[in-house]
C-alpha cells in the first residue's frame, strides 16, 4: 500500500513539474500524456509486451535449467567447481550491451539471441544461490544420512536439494527482476518487435510519451515476473514460510 | 555387514560374541581436546546400556564411533550395524511425519510409497495416527521424538544408538516419553546404547548403567540394574541406585 502511495505521490509531483512548464514536454512528458499513449498505442504495445514477456520467460527458464545443471555439477565435483567458478563469475563482468550485437551477429535476429542474453544475465544468481544452498545443508542431518548409508545422489535428493530450495528460489527471484534488462539490450542489438525495440523506435521518432509507456510496461513486467517467482516460492517451500516480505 | 573401525593399524577382523557392541581401550581426540580416553565398554545383544556423564564428556562421540561415523584414534570398536538417533531429533523440516519416519528406508533406496507404507504400520502404536501429513514444526516435542525414534527403528539395524533422546523435552513430557520408550523397547527388543545426562532416566530404562567421567571421558563405574520392569521413579530400589550413581559420579555431574 505504501508503495502505491509513493508511486502516486511521485506521479503527482511529476505532473506538476510538467504543468508548471519547467521542462519541455518533448523531453519529459507528464504521466497523463504517458497514460494516454499507453491507451492509444495499446494494440502495438501489447504485441511488444507479449514478445518481451516471451523472451523473459524463455530466458529465465533457460537460466534456471543451466543454473541448476551448473550448480549441481559444481557441487558434486570439486574439479568441476574449480574449473568453472572463475568462468561463472567472469561471465558477470561481460557488459551485455557490448556482447549483445556480437550474439545477434552469430545467432541472427530471431528469438535465440534474446533468450541467450536473458539467460546470461539470469543464470548467475540462480547458480550461486543454489550452489551455496546445496553446501549449507544442516551438518547434523548430513551425519544422520551418513549413518543411514545414504549415497551421494540419495543425499543430494533427500537432503541437499530440498534444503537448498529456498536459497535457489531467492536466486530465481533476483534473476526474474533483472531478466528484463537482458531482454531490452538484446532487442536493442537487433529486433523488429518487443518493448526494447518499441523504446528505441519511439525515441528515434521523438515519441517520448510512447517511450515512457514502454518503460512503464517493462517496469510492470519485472514486478510481475518477480511476483510469480515469489508465488512459486510459497508453493514450493511452505516449510520455510518467511515473515511476510511478499505483501505489496 | 558389521561396522568395524580400528586404529591405527588394520588387524584381522575380530568377531566378538554375535550381536554385541564392544569398545576396547578406545581413545578419541579432536585436536587438543581429548574426548574419550581408554574407554572399554561392552553391550551384549539385546541389552540396554545407558551411558551417563556430565556434558562434554564425549558421550556423543562414543555413539558416533559405534555408528561408524568416526574412527577411534586408538583401541578397537566392533559393532553390528547401528542406527543413530541424534541429539536434536534430526527431522527434516520439509518432510511430513510419515516421510520423516520412513527416511531410513528411502536412504536405503526404497520408493516413497514403500517407505510410507512401512512407516504407517507403526503410526497407531506410536500414538501418531492422524499426524501422518504434519510437518515437524506442527508436532509437539514428544511427537517429534517419537517420529525420530520410529525412523531409527525402521533403519532395521540390530543396534540403536540414542543420543539424549529426551534432553530437549520439558520435565513432564520427558517422564511420559521415558515410560513410552520402556514399553516400545519391551515390544521391539533391540540392543540399545542410550546416552543421557539424566541418572534417573538411565536407571529407569537400562539393564546396566555406565558412568563416564568429565572430559576426557573414562569409565568410572558400571552399575547393573537388576530391577523388574516396569520401574517407577518412586521405587525404593530406583531411588537407591540413582543416589549411588550420583555419589559415584561425585563432582562429575553438575546436577
Amino acid at each position: 500500500m505504501i508503495a502505491a502511495a509513493l508511486v502516486l505521490a511521485a506521479l503527482g509531483a511529476w505532473q506538476l513539474v510538467v504543468e508548471a512548464g519547467w521542462v519541455d514536454p518533448l523531453i519529459l512528458p507528464g504521466p497523463i500524456a504517458v497514460a494516454e499513449s499507453l491507451w492509444e498505442d495499446r494494440a502495438l504495445l501489447a504485441d511488444d509486451l507479449r514478445v518481451t514477456a516471451g523472451e523473459v520467460a524463455l530466458g529465465l527458464a533457460a537460466a534456471v535449467a543451466a543454473g541448476v545443471a551448473l550448480a549441481v555439477a559444481m557441487h558434486l565435483s570439486r574439479t568441476v567447481r574449480r574449473a568453472l567458478r572463475p568462468l561463472v563469475i567472469g561471465s558477470q563482468a561481460v557488459p551485455v550491451p557490448v556482447i549483445a550485437p556480437l550474439v545477434v551477429l552469430v545467432l541472427g535476429f530471431g528469438l535465440a539471441p534474446k533468450v541467450l542474453l536473458v539467460a546470461l544475465v539470469c543464470f548467475f544468481p540462480v547458480t550461486i544461490n543454489l550452489l551455496d544452498g546445496l553446501s549449507d545443508a544442516d551438518p547434523d542431518a548430513r551425519k544422520l544420512l551418513r549413518s543411514l548409508d545414504a549415497g551421494r545422489w540419495r543425499t543430494l535428493w533427500l537432503l541437499e536439494a530440498p534444503s537448498a530450495l529456498p536459497a535457489a528460489l531467492t536466486g530465481v527471484k533476483v534473476a526474474a527482476a533483472v531478466a528484463v534488462i537482458g531482454a531490452v539490450f538484446a532487442e536493442w542489438a537487433g529486433a523488429d518487435a518487443g518493448l526494447g525495440h518499441a523504446l528505441l523506435t519511439a525515441n528515434g521518432q521523438l515519441e517520448t510519451a510512447r517511450a515512457f509507456a514502454a518503460t512503464v510496461l517493462l517496469f510492470v513486467l519485472a514486478i510481475v515476473a518477480y511476483g510469480l517467482c515469489a508465488l512459486l516460492e510459497r508453493r514450493l517451500v511452505p516449510w520455510a514460510a518467511r515473515t511476510d516480505h511478499t505483501g505489496a | 555387514m558389521r561396522i568395524e573401525t580400528e586404529a591405527p593399524v588394520e588387524e584381522p577382523r575380530h568377531i566378538s560374541e554375535a550381536g554385541a557392541v564392544v569398545l576396547e581401550d578406545v581413545a578419541r581426540a579432536f585436536g587438543p581436546v581429548r574426548a574419550l580416553e581408554r574407554v572399554t565398554l561392552r553391550v551384549a545383544a539385546g541389552e540396554i546400556v545407558a551411558v551417563v556423564g556430565p556434558s562434554g564428556c564425549g558421550k556423543s562421540t562414543l555413539l558416533e564411533l559405534v555408528c561408524g561415523l568416526q574412527r577411534p584414534d586408538a583401541g578397537r570398536v566392533v559393532a553390528p550395524p547401528a542406527a543413530l538417533m541424534p541429539q536434536r531429533d534430526g527431522l527434516l523440516p520439509w518432510l511430513s511425519a510419515l516421510d520423516n519416519a520412513g527416511l531410513a528406508l528411502r536412504a536405503a533406496g526404497a520408493s516413497r510409497a514403500a517407505a510410507r507404507a512401512a512407516a504407517h504400520q507403526h503410526f497407531a502404536a506410536f500414538g501418531l495416527e492422524g499426524f501422518e501429513r504434519a510437518r515437524p514444526r506442527a508436532l509437539s516435542g514428544g511427537m517429534r521424538q517419537r517420529v525420530a525414534f520410529l525412523r531409527t527403528l525402521l533403519a532395521g539395524r540390530p543396534v540403536l544408538c540414542l543420543d539424549e533422546p529426551f534432553g530437549a523435552l520439558d520435565a513432564l513430557t520427558r517422564v511420559q516419553m521415558q515410560q513410552w520408550l520402556a514399553t516400545a523397547l519391551a515390544r521391539e527388543p533391540r540392543t540399545v546404547l542410550l546416552v543421557t545426562h539424566d541418572v534417573e532416566e538411565a536407571v529407569l530404562l537400562a539393564d546396566r548403567v555406565v558412568l563416564l567421567s568429565a572430559r576426557p571421558g573414562r569409565v568410572v563405574a558400571t552399575l547393573p540394574v537388576d530391577l523388574p520392569r516396569p520401574r517407577a521413579r518412586g521405587d525404593h530400589a530406583v531411588v537407591a541406585l540413582r543416589e549411588r550413581a550420583l555419589a559415584l559420579l561425585g563432582g562429575e555431574v553438575d546436577a
